[in-house]
Parts: C-alpha cells; sequence; structure tokens
C-alpha cells in the first residue's frame, strides 16, 4: 500500500530512471554506433544520426589495424588475473588476522593500509620508477602487476574483513578447543567457510586490476607486446588518420570479459562492496 | 602441518601445548601483506620527500634545501592550479553526490524492472576508466562527435565546435566524464543505505500520515547520513587524485585549462624530467590529502554520533 505510485507517479519515475541510464549509458550506446559506421559516414559534419550501411565490418578489420590487439587483450586479462591471484595471497592472512585476532597496533597497522587509499599511483611513480629499476623489473609484466598489488591490498583486506566478521566464531572455538593450532584451524575451518567471500573479493579485484592498467602501463612499461588493452590502444587514438570505428569496436571487445564477469556475479559482487554501507 | 602433531597429543590442558601467542601469530599473518606495502608504498614515499630537498634530473641530483618549495610557492600559476583542482573537486563531488542521491532514490523505488536498471547503472564503473575516455573523447569531437553534432542540429551552434579546444568547456567536459565515472559508486552505495533503513520507520510514518517527501526528508536523509558523509569525503579524495580522465581527454590542456595538481605532478616529474620539482608538487599533494583525512576522520565520528551510530 504505502508502496503504490499512481500511474502519473509511475510514468514520471520511468522518464526520470531514462534520463538517469541514458546519461551512463550513451558512451556506450554511441562507442557501439562509431564502430558499425564505415570511415566516410564517421567523418560528415555535421553529424548524422543514421547511416545507410551500418555493418560488422571494424569488427575484422581492426586486428589488422591493431596488430597486437589479441595480445593486448590477453595481457589485460594475464596482467589483472596475476594481480588478483597475488594480492589474495597477501590480502587472505591479514584480512582473517583483522577479524578474528586481537593484536598490538591493530588499529594502527590497519590504518596505515587504509591510507594508502589515499595515495594514487601517481604521486610516486619517480622512486617507484626507480624501486622496480633496482629490482630489474622496468619493461616486464612485473612492472604492472606489483604496483597494482600493492594499491588493491588495503581495499582487499577491507573487503575481506567485513566478510570474515561475519562467520560464526563457534565454529572456530570448537576446534580450538579440541585441541587444533591456529594455523590449522585457518587451513582446515576457516578458509573453506571463506570460500564464498574469497571468490568475490577475489572478482572485485579483477575487476578493479582490469580498469586500472593505464598510468603504470604508459610509465614502467615500453615493451609493446607486453602492454594491457587501454595502453595499447591509447597509441593509435588522436592522430588524424584515427580509425575510429575500428577504435571503438576493440573497446568493445576488449571490455566484453569484465562486462560477463559482472553480468554473472553482479548480485554478489555489488552486496560485497556496500557491506560496510549497510547496519548490521 | 604442526598442527596435526600437536593435536594428537593434547590433553585436557589447553593453554600450555600453543606455542605461538595470538598477538605473534596475528602479526605473522599480516607481516607479508605490510612488508609488500612498505617496499612499494612507503619507501618511494619517503623517498618522494627527500627528492623534493633536491634538484634531481635526469643528469643527477644535488641537495637544493627548501629551493623547490619557495620557487612553487613563489608562483601565481602553483597558486592557479591549486584554485583550479579544488574547484574541480568541489563541483565533481557535488554533481556526483547529487546525481548519486537522485539515482539511489530511483532505482529504490518499488516499480517493475528496476533489478535491471541497478544492473544498466554499472558499466561506467566496471570498465577500464581509460577505454570509457576514448568513447568521451569522440563525443566531444568538434566536427564529427554527437555532442557538437546535435548542438549544430538544434542550432545550438553555427558550426563545428571543438569542445576540447578551449580552456572553460574543456574543464567541464572534464568534469562531466569524471562524474560519469564515479556516479555508479555513489549511487550502488546510497542505495545499499537506503535499504538498510528499517521499514517499520515508513510504516509508522505512513499510517501517522506522512507523504513520501516528508518520510524521504525526515527519515531517509537522516538515516543515511553517516554514509552520504563518507561517501562525500572518500569521493573527494579519489576526486583529488583523478588522473587518467584528464590525461586521456586534455593532457592538461589546453593551455594548462585543465590542469589539476595530479596532472601538473605528472607533467614536471614526467613530462619534463624535474623530478626534484614535481617530487615537492607530490609532497604538497600528500600533505593536502592527510589534511583531508584527518577532517574526514573528525568529522565522520561526530556525525555517527549524532545520528545515533555505534
Amino acid at each position: 500500500m504505502m508502496d503504490r505510485y499512481s500511474p502519473l507517479q509511475k510514468a514520471g519515475l520511468y522518464v526520470a530512471i531514462a534520463v538517469f541510464l541514458i546519461f551512463m549509458l550513451l558512451p556506450f550506446f554511441e562507442m557501439f554506433m562509431t564502430s558499425l559506421r564505415p570511415m566516410d559516414h564517421l567523418f560528415r559534419s555535421p553529424y548524422q544520426f543514421w547511416s545507410d550501411s551500418f555493418s560488422f565490418e571494424a569488427y575484422s578489420k581492426m586486428w589488422v589495424t591493431v596488430p597486437l590487439l589479441g595480445r593486448y587483450i590477453v595481457n589485460s586479462i594475464f596482467i589483472a588475473g596475476s594481480v588478483t591471484a597475488l594480492t589474495m595471497i597477501f590480502v587472505v592472512p591479514a584480512a582473517y588476522a583483522y577479524a578474528r585476532l586481537d593484536f598490538p597496533f591493530k588499529s594502527a597497522s590497519l590504518g596505515i593500509f587504509l591510507a594508502v587509499n589515499m595515495f594514487t599511483g601517481a604521486v610516486l611513480l619517480i622512486p617507484l620508477y626507480r624501486v622496480l629499476n633496482t629490482l630489474g623489473l622496468l619493461n616486464t609484466y612485473w612492472a604492472m602487476i606489483v604496483p597494482g598489488v600493492a594499491f588493491l591490498i588495503p581495499t582487499g583486506i577491507w573487503l575481506l574483513r567485513s566478510y570474515l566478521e561475519k562467520i560464526p566464531r563457534e565454529l572456530e572455538e570448537a576446534a580450538f578447543v579440541d585441541g587444533a593450532s591456529r594455523l590449522y584451524t585457518l587451513r582446515r575451518v576457516v578458509l573453506p567457510l571463506a570460500v564464498p567471500g574469497m571468490i568475490v573479493v577475489g572478482v572485485s579485484v579483477f575487476i578493479a586490476a582490469y580498469a586500472q592498467q593505464f598510468l603504470f602501463a604508459i610509465t614502467f612499461n615500453q615493451e609493446r607486446s607486453y602492454q594491457p588493452l587501454p595502453a595499447g590502444l591509447f597509441e593509435f587514438i588522436g592522430y588524424q588518420t584515427t580509425t575510429w570505428n575500428e577504435m571503438m569496436a576493440a573497446a568493445l571487445v576488449g571490455v566484453l570479459p569484465v562486462m560477463v564477469i559482472f553480468l554473472f556475479l553482479q548480485k554478489y559482487l555489488v552486496a560485497g562492496l556496500t557491506a560496510g554501507a549497510v547496519k548490521e | 602441518m604442526a598442527g596435526n602433531t600437536e593435536s594428537n597429543g593434547a590433553g585436557p590442558v589447553k593453554v600450555a601445548r600453543r606455542g605461538l601467542s595470538e598477538g605473534a601469530f596475528a602479526w605473522l599473518l599480516v607481516a607479508p601483506a605490510m612488508a609488500f606495502i612498505a617496499v612499494i608504498v612507503a619507501w618511494p614515499l619517503l623517498e618522494t620527500v627527500r627528492l623534493s630537498f633536491t634538484n634531481a634530473d635526469l643528469g643527477g641530483e644535488e641537495w637544493v634545501g627548501l629551493a623547490n618549495y619557495e620557487k612553487l610557492l613563489g608562483s601565481a600559476k602553483f597558486f592557479e592550479i591549486i584554485l583550479r583542482t579544488f574547484w574541480w573537486m568541489f563541483l565533481s563531488v557535488s554533481l556526483k553526490l547529487v546525481l548519486g542521491l537522485v539515482g539511489a532514490t530511483l532505482l529504490n523505488a518499488a516499480i517493475p524492472g528496476r533489478a535491471l536498471f541497478r544492473v544498466l547503472i554499472m558499466p561506467p564503473w566496471v570498465i577500464p576508466v581509460a577505454i570509457g575516455c576514448i568513447g568521451w573523447l569522440w563525443l566531444y569531437n568538434g566536427y564529427f562527435g554527437l555532442i557538437s553534432g546535435v548542438a549544430m542540429r538544434t542550432g545550438l551552434t553555427d558550426g563545428p565546435f571543438e569542445i576540447l579546444a578551449y580552456k572553460t568547456s574543456a574543464f567541464y567536459a572534464a568534469i562531466v566524464t569524471d562524474v560519469w565515472v564515479g556516479t555508479p559508486m555513489v549511487s550502488l552505495f546510497f542505495l545499499a543505505a537506503m535499504q538498510g533503513v528499517n521499514r517499520d520507520l515508513y510504516e509508522a510514518a505512513w499510517v501517522d500520515g506522512a507523504g513520501r517527501w516528508y518520510r524521504f526528508r525526515r527519515i531517509t536523509l537522516p538515516q543515511i547520513m553517516p554514509v552520504m558523509v563518507s561517501m562525500a569525503l572518500l569521493s573527494a579524495i579519489w576526486t583529488f587524485n583523478s588522473f587518467e580522465i584528464i590525461w586521456i581527454l586534455t593532457q592538461g590542456g589546453p593551455r594548462g585549462g585543465t590542469t589539476t595538481m595530479i596532472v601538473d605532478t605528472y607533467k614536471t616529474a614526467i613530462g619534463n624530467f624535474k623530478f626534484g620539482e614535481g617530487a615537492a608538487r607530490a609532497v604538497v599533494i600528500v600533505v593536502l590529502l592527510a589534511v583531508f583525512s584527518l577532517i574526514y576522520l573528525r568529522v565522520l565520528s561526530a556525525v555517527n554520533k549524532r545520528y545515533g551510530v555505534k
């Protein structure tokens, strides 16, 4: 009863939602339309909304124009995947400690982790460049993976910690009372229960890692065949001869992997990300 | 491993057999992550501070004391960049919050299709920022882009208008894109907070004859206030740090019109190889961010107290 809307109110709501969604989706729509237009229709001024010869030609020609396109997409997935795996190795034990154990400097050290979230790599580029140089990692995949991991560890700890806090303590306490060691309890009791949460956090980290592949790539990696998609495509943008239809096609194909993952897991991801916003 | 052997011989005594104290075990778990952050974030941060007192460039470095800071703080241009950064942050964050609140309210309405709408607002956040910016770059194109096209067709402009070629229009265009990237996350958090509000409150008000607007103003807003405040401040930090959007759209131009502090730091250090001067800029940013964070924590605890969150 309380939630009932009059037809007029309903219509108003749908119109408002439509306007909101148009803003959110317009660039995607226009990218898709652009990818379907032939080049000479793209370069018509003033802009024409309709082309009479839409085709998927750009989706086959882009592999020739951007010879390393396949490589860029694979690189993006590989870098994001490695970042995720490494991040989780660091995050899982730390998140458990923050969720369950009591130790000296607990909140101070958590504060240090969260403070990392306030920086972007952009202010640390010069010394980071030197660190990576000293470690011999410049112009390798590691140059993009290592900083990526560092900037995702804090978020990962934060998200997984709030998930672990929801697992009932009784099971652990029972195992502990039965004489299991701390490490055994963590491995055999807590981790299996935490698998769903670890998947949610892992996928969130993957999406974030996929999204943040520009700055470190253009600064720390000169090796073209290691470039992730955003950095690889950026090279082709901004010239007079930019084949925009193919760039759009390449961009859309390149974001397909994350979009598919997101669509399948969106319900869990949204719940995991916003866990802190909801009062218990 | 050790756990198996230990647990076999365990008697009724529970305390004596545990070799590792809780604190030591916890630090063992936290140490790898802490060490990684120390090498990749903390040490470079200290190194940035040190470099800011040198004239480091490709040729080498020499200690110059406060010279970089004196040069920076005495320059009218840097002052202009600080003002621009705060104006950028204020506008962009305000728009994100207003749009986020409107969007969350719309998506919270009990109407058919809302589950789908909630998914449809997320793509700008899911895809790489740089890819979204490539789309916007084409939308902003003065001759062939959709926006300028619509403006020409509707007679708003006489001819092609190169949006990214003028200081003012480029600045606002970059803000629109930044808002586009940031709004989904804000909406999502506001929506989650709205759904966490106890329905009994609404029902009690409804029974008393309170209308929608009244319920929104007197129940929803105060209930989600802590989330709004934390989102506002987090969003401010992210927006302050926003680099890729500006870099891809305009590289800080035209004539510095979109150069914020982050872009200025990047241009100085990486573009012109003035590592020392770039580092001094980075330190100013870090100090400002630290001040933000302190304000953030203060305001958050005040708000939580006021609205009765533990």
